[in-house]
């Protein structure tokens, strides 16, 4: 066991968590600070993950570690008695959603300091906290750090929508509250029976997998102790029947937290399947498969057919949000290399479209005032940039190829397809893409072209409406990179990632471009021609 | 006479015991010396009263520590032939209700000075209830016990109706009078049914002194399925309910706690509530260690109902101090999880120990908020007092904010490690139905907490019948000791290790 730093980038790494945390104490108390001063700390919290995050990919070899995690540093906190130490460190998954928490961090970052919010310092500190909650999760190989960071992404979300939030943020706020301590209680119900059962030395991923590898648990606490975890990450992923916090909460945060808690923190939960429950407890996971499966075609259907019926622009996005999670599920449930590989790639670009729709939605907003997508219309005529992203922003999240949430879900097809026991679930869930294609194109349609409503007309006429800033283009412009990054060259993640997917669920490494490069030819040409349809439309 | 009275000082001055009760006997020469500056004092100047009082208890602490550095102030083994044990676990006591005391003592000093009472028998009989708290923890024998029990409670009397100008504040008085007086009765007798079994020749393990613990734990050992010994258990234990107000011996609770003075409502919440918890863990490992089989289930039951009924009946109050009297209910519960964790899991006492201390620190912000939160009547706390309440007064409402959340065990601060700690031993202890329970309350207090959080914060304009409640002024010695309490929870939160008491 190493304690103290292992090398340089373990030191970058702690700094990454450590940073963010400790601008946003400083912004905290920072009501007395000139403004510049307070913008530019805030700055360098935000840049800073996404930077050292860049050079750990760089940096970034997995067989440089027996456990396959590296960069890894450990100091004791008092709870040593327990088994728990402050263990940070990645592998080839957690490095993943690091990189997406800093991409998605800095975006949101970017974006909250051109808004002028009231008590901006607080604001920014809020979301800096968040920030570094959210690395500190994905980096924690310790279980109780993990929880514990979670806590510190998840609080500062719950004050930022009673404070900033719309209308209704007071109901909002509470039920959010209740329903994601009650997951995330329960999930560390499921982690200390997990490590309590295990009879590991320490709380940590590497010495639970250790041991559970000399010896597994049997049958009957796997199945006990799963659906703990299953439910409560379920849960705070929104899974079907726990999901009604998701559309309503994501409808009244401020922007900046629904990007990072949609986008980022949603993550979690599957991360926390994906790393910990399915891996360490696989009997238990082919108990529950045919439940995850229910539940996440649950998410897929009845939640895509809700959206489809939304007329609030917000919500809409909130809903699918929740929507695609089921596909998450679907891979995860496939318990196979292929599966593990696809939910990767769609929970990174899916963080990412997810977030760019908020902000776009939010850009929306602040011209039309309003999110009543019966009350907009005719926007593109104005703002040709946002219709662009937005175009853009819907594509990817309806999974067209191009973008990482195309490879994401087809990968996930496959494994769906590959064993017999799920292979029927293709089908439904294949009608999810088009349910998700039909609200895509249709809030697309109906917020920026045909007739403009009587109340955009006036703003019009007035010049109230003008295309994205310079400061809404940058926060993005840079999600948009992402995610043409994720689409069109998937293997940035699954090559880091395969070692450790492979070791967990090992049988045959990420096998996939060929197969994903055939289809998205063919699917280019589909798109040129919806956009061409869309353009007919508008004349 | 004189002979023996000479003998006897000679006897007790060749043990030289009573070094090991100094901080006692210390504390209660304070308070009698209070008393004296008192008269001594011109009249004008009698606000200088808490000095003598705060700065009085932290010399004593000071001397102690000073004089602890060489020898260790523990002695192991019985003191007084049996009336008093000390361990590590009384030594963490006796630190808690120095704290308690001196806290209690500040926070009195606000409220005596807004509704102009008496100061210096409030200061007085705090002293010498947190002493008294003391020699309880340490107690090894029933007499030793039920003396120190009736000190602290009858100190309890006064202090409840402390404000005699108010309703509220007498009614709570006569109402704890006369719960107090009933668990007080109880409890004697359930130790007299004890002392009558045990000193009965015919069963095995009868003893002399049948009410020193040593024997009563060899006693109840070889005869746990007596029925009077049985009886006796379960009447002491029905007293100490009353004490940690625990189902179905919590009927006092609201309306003593809507009652009495904020800071007698603190140290009530605090001190009492974890005195009696310490002696039930006494009793529970030590005399009645032989009958755990037969308590385990009927503790596991007060446990769970505890939990429940304390959350749910918190849910629906509007008055912030009855509120935090359900709350403490349910905090009782956890604590009874404990308990019965304890009866199984050997270190499971230091998790007992360690949310105490969490939970005082956590309370005392929050009850010193409320104590230093004026208006008309400091019984009619009402939440929608609180609207927006952050706006007016940031520190406040942070102070508010962490006090609240440590209470309700969200990370990172203390409460949270301190109920994973407690969740822990239950899950060692194999109670897997408790700890559902536990934390099905978890959930449900998150409402009632979060609520009152929702109004400090996210509250709107108050509505125009409430009067807004806004601290009048909050000098630089109130942050300065709200302060402390909010970096001591986050500290703890963030380092365990910085309360030094699990291994």
């Amino acid at each position: 066991m190493v304690n103290g730093f292992t090398d340089f980038n373990a030191i970058l790494l702690f700094i990454a968590v450590i940073l963010p945390l400790a601008l946003g104490g400083l912004l905290l108390l920072g009501g007395r600070f000139p403004q510049r001063l307070n913008r530019t700390l805030a700055l360098v919290g935000f840049a800073a993950p996404l930077v050292i995050s860049l050079w750990l990919f760089r940096c970034f070899d997995a067989t440089a570690a027996e456990s396959g995690f590296v960069f890894q540093s450990r100091f004791a906190t008092g709870l040593e008695a327990l088994g728990i130490y402050l263990h940070l460190g990645l592998n080839g998954i957690s490095l993943a959603l690091v990189l997406l928490t800093g991409v998605v961090g800095l975006a949101a970052g970017l974006f909250a300091m051109q808004s002028q919010a009231e008590r901006g310092h607080l604001y920014l500190a809020l979301l800096l906290i968040m920030l570094g909650g959210l690395v500190g999760t994905f980096a924690s190989i310790d279980l109780f750090f993990f929880y514990f960071f979670h806590e510190f992404a998840l609080i500062p979300t719950f004050i930022m929508i009673g404070i900033w939030g719309g209308a209704g943020r007071r109901t909002a706020a509470i039920e959010m509250t209740i329903y994601l301590t009650a997951g995330a209680l329960l999930s560390l119900l499921g982690l200390i029976a997990l490590y309590w059962n295990s009879g590991a030395e320490y709380f940590s991923i590497i010495a639970l997998r250790e041991y559970l590898a000399a010896e597994p648990l049997s049958a009957t606490v796997q199945n006990n102790i799963f659906p703990l975890l299953l439910v409560g990450f379920g849960i705070l992923v929104s899974l079907f029947p726990f999901h009604s916090w998701a559309p309503r909460g994501y409808g009244v945060a401020p922007t900046a937290a629904a990007m990072l808690h949609a986008g980022v923190l949603k993550k979690f939960g599957l991360y926390g399947l994906l790393q910990i429950a399915a891996p360490l407890l696989p009997l238990g996971a082919m108990e529950w498969q045919s439940w995850l499966l229910w539940l996440a075609l649950g998410n897929v259907l009845i939640i895509g057919l809700i959206t489809l019926a939304q007329n609030d622009l917000k919500q809409m996005i909130g809903y699918a949000s929740v929507m695609h999670m089921g596909y998450c599920f679907l891979g995860i449930a496939t318990f196979s290399v292929i599966g593990a590989g696809g939910v990767i790639i769609l929970m990174v670009a899916h963080g990412m479209s997810v977030a760019l729709l908020f902000l776009l939605s939010t850009c929306i907003y602040h011209r039309s005032q309003t999110f009543d997508m019966g009350a907009m219309g005719g926007l593109a005529r104005k703002t040709p940039v946002l219709a662009a992203f937005f175009v853009v922003a819907t594509m990817a999240s309806i999974g067209l190829p191009g973008f990482g949430n195309f490879i994401g879900e087809f990968t996930i097809f496959m494994s769906l397809g590959e064993s017999e026991a799920t292979r029927w679930f293709v089908l439904p869930t294949a009608i999810g893409i088009i349910i998700s294609a039909v609200y895509g194109l249709r809030a697309v349609a109906r917020t920026f072209f045909g007739n403009a409503h009587e109340g955009i007309l006036k703003r019009f006429e007035k010049g109230e409406i003008e295309d994205l800033r310079w400061s809404e283009r940058l926060p993005a412009g840079f999600l948009v990179v992402g995610l043409l990054i994720v689409g069109l060259w998937p293997a940035v993640l699954t090559d880091n990632a395969s070692d450790a997917v492979e070791s967990i669920y090992g049988r045959a490494p990420v096998e996939q471009s060929a197969l994903v490069l055939q289809v998205e030819t063919a699917a280019v040409e589909s798109l040129a021609l919806l956009t061409s349809d869309l353009h007919s439309n508008e004349r | 006479m004189n002979e023996t009275l000479i003998a006897f000082l000679r006897e007790i001055a060749a043990t030289n015991q009573w070094g090991a009760i100094l901080p006692e006997m210390a504390l209660g020469l304070l308070a009698l010396t209070l008393l004296v500056i008192e008269m001594i004092l011109p009249r004008h100047q009698h606000y200088l009263m808490v000095r003598f009082a705060i700065f009085g208890q932290i010399a004593i602490l000071a001397v102690i520590a000073f004089a602890a550095r060489n020898t260790p102030l523990v002695t192991e083994g019985s003191l007084f032939g049996g009336m008093l044990l000390q361990n590590d676990l009384t030594q963490f006591m006796r630190a808690f209700f120095f704290i308690c005391s001196i806290v209690v003592c500040y926070l009195g000093h606000i409220y005596l000075e807004r509704e102009k009472l008496a100061r210096t028998e409030f200061y007085a009989i705090v002293i010498i209830v947190a002493a008294a708290m003391m020699l309880l923890v340490q107690s090894h024998h029933f007499v030793m016990l039920f003396v120190a029990l009736e000190t602290v409670t009858i100190g309890f009397y006064i202090l409840v109706s402390y404000c005699r100008k108010s309703v509220f504040s007498l009614e709570a008085g006569l109402k704890y009078l006369i719960m107090g007086a009933l668990s007080s009765s109880i409890l004697l007798f359930g130790i007299v049914l004890l002392y009558g079994a045990g000193g009965n020749p015919a069963l095995a393990g009868a003893s002399g002194d049948a009410l020193a613990f040593g024997n009563l734990r060899e006693f109840i050992a070889l005869n746990s399925d007596n029925a009077l010994v049985r009886a006796g258990v379960l009447l002491t234990l029905a007293g100490i309910f009353f004490k940690i107000s625990a189902v179905p011996f919590q009927v006092w609770v609201p309306d003593v706690y809507q009652g009495a003075p904020t800071p007698t409502t603190a140290f009530l919440a605090v001190g009492s509530k974890a005195v009696g918890f310490i002696v039930l863990l006494t009793l529970v490992r030590g005399p009645f260690a032989g009958m755990t089989d037969f308590l385990l289930p009927i503790l596991s039951v007060i446990a769970a109902v505890t939990i429940l009924f304390g959350n749910i009946s918190a849910i629906g109050q509007r008055n912030v101090k009855r509120m935090m009297g359900f709350s403490g209910v349910a905090h009782a519960g956890y604590l009874l999880v404990g308990i019965v964790a304890a009866m199984t899991v050997p270190w499971a006492h230091l998790a007992i120990i360690f949310y105490l201390f969490t939970y005082l620190f956590a309370s005392f912000a929050v009850f010193g908020v409320m104590t230093l939160v004026p208006k008309a009547n400091d019984a009619l706390q009402e939440m929608d007092h609180y609207r927006d309440f952050a706006r007016r007064e940031p520190f406040l409402g942070g102070v508010l904010a962490v006090g609240l959340g440590s209470l309700a065990g969200i990370p990172p601060l203390a409460g949270f490690i301190g109920k994973l700690f407690l969740f822990i031993a239950a899950f060692e202890a194999g109670l897997y139905g408790l700890l559902a329970i536990s934390v099905l309350g978890v959930f449900i207090s998150i409402y009632y907490y979060f609520g009152w959080m929702r109004e400090v914060y996210f509250g709107d304009a108050y509505p125009a019948d409430s009067q807004p409640v806004s601290a009048g002024s909050v000098s630089f010695v109130d942050r300065v000791a709200l302060g402390a309490l909010v970096i001591a929870t986050i500290v703890i939160g963030l380092f365990p290790k910085a309360l030094p008491i699990l291994p």
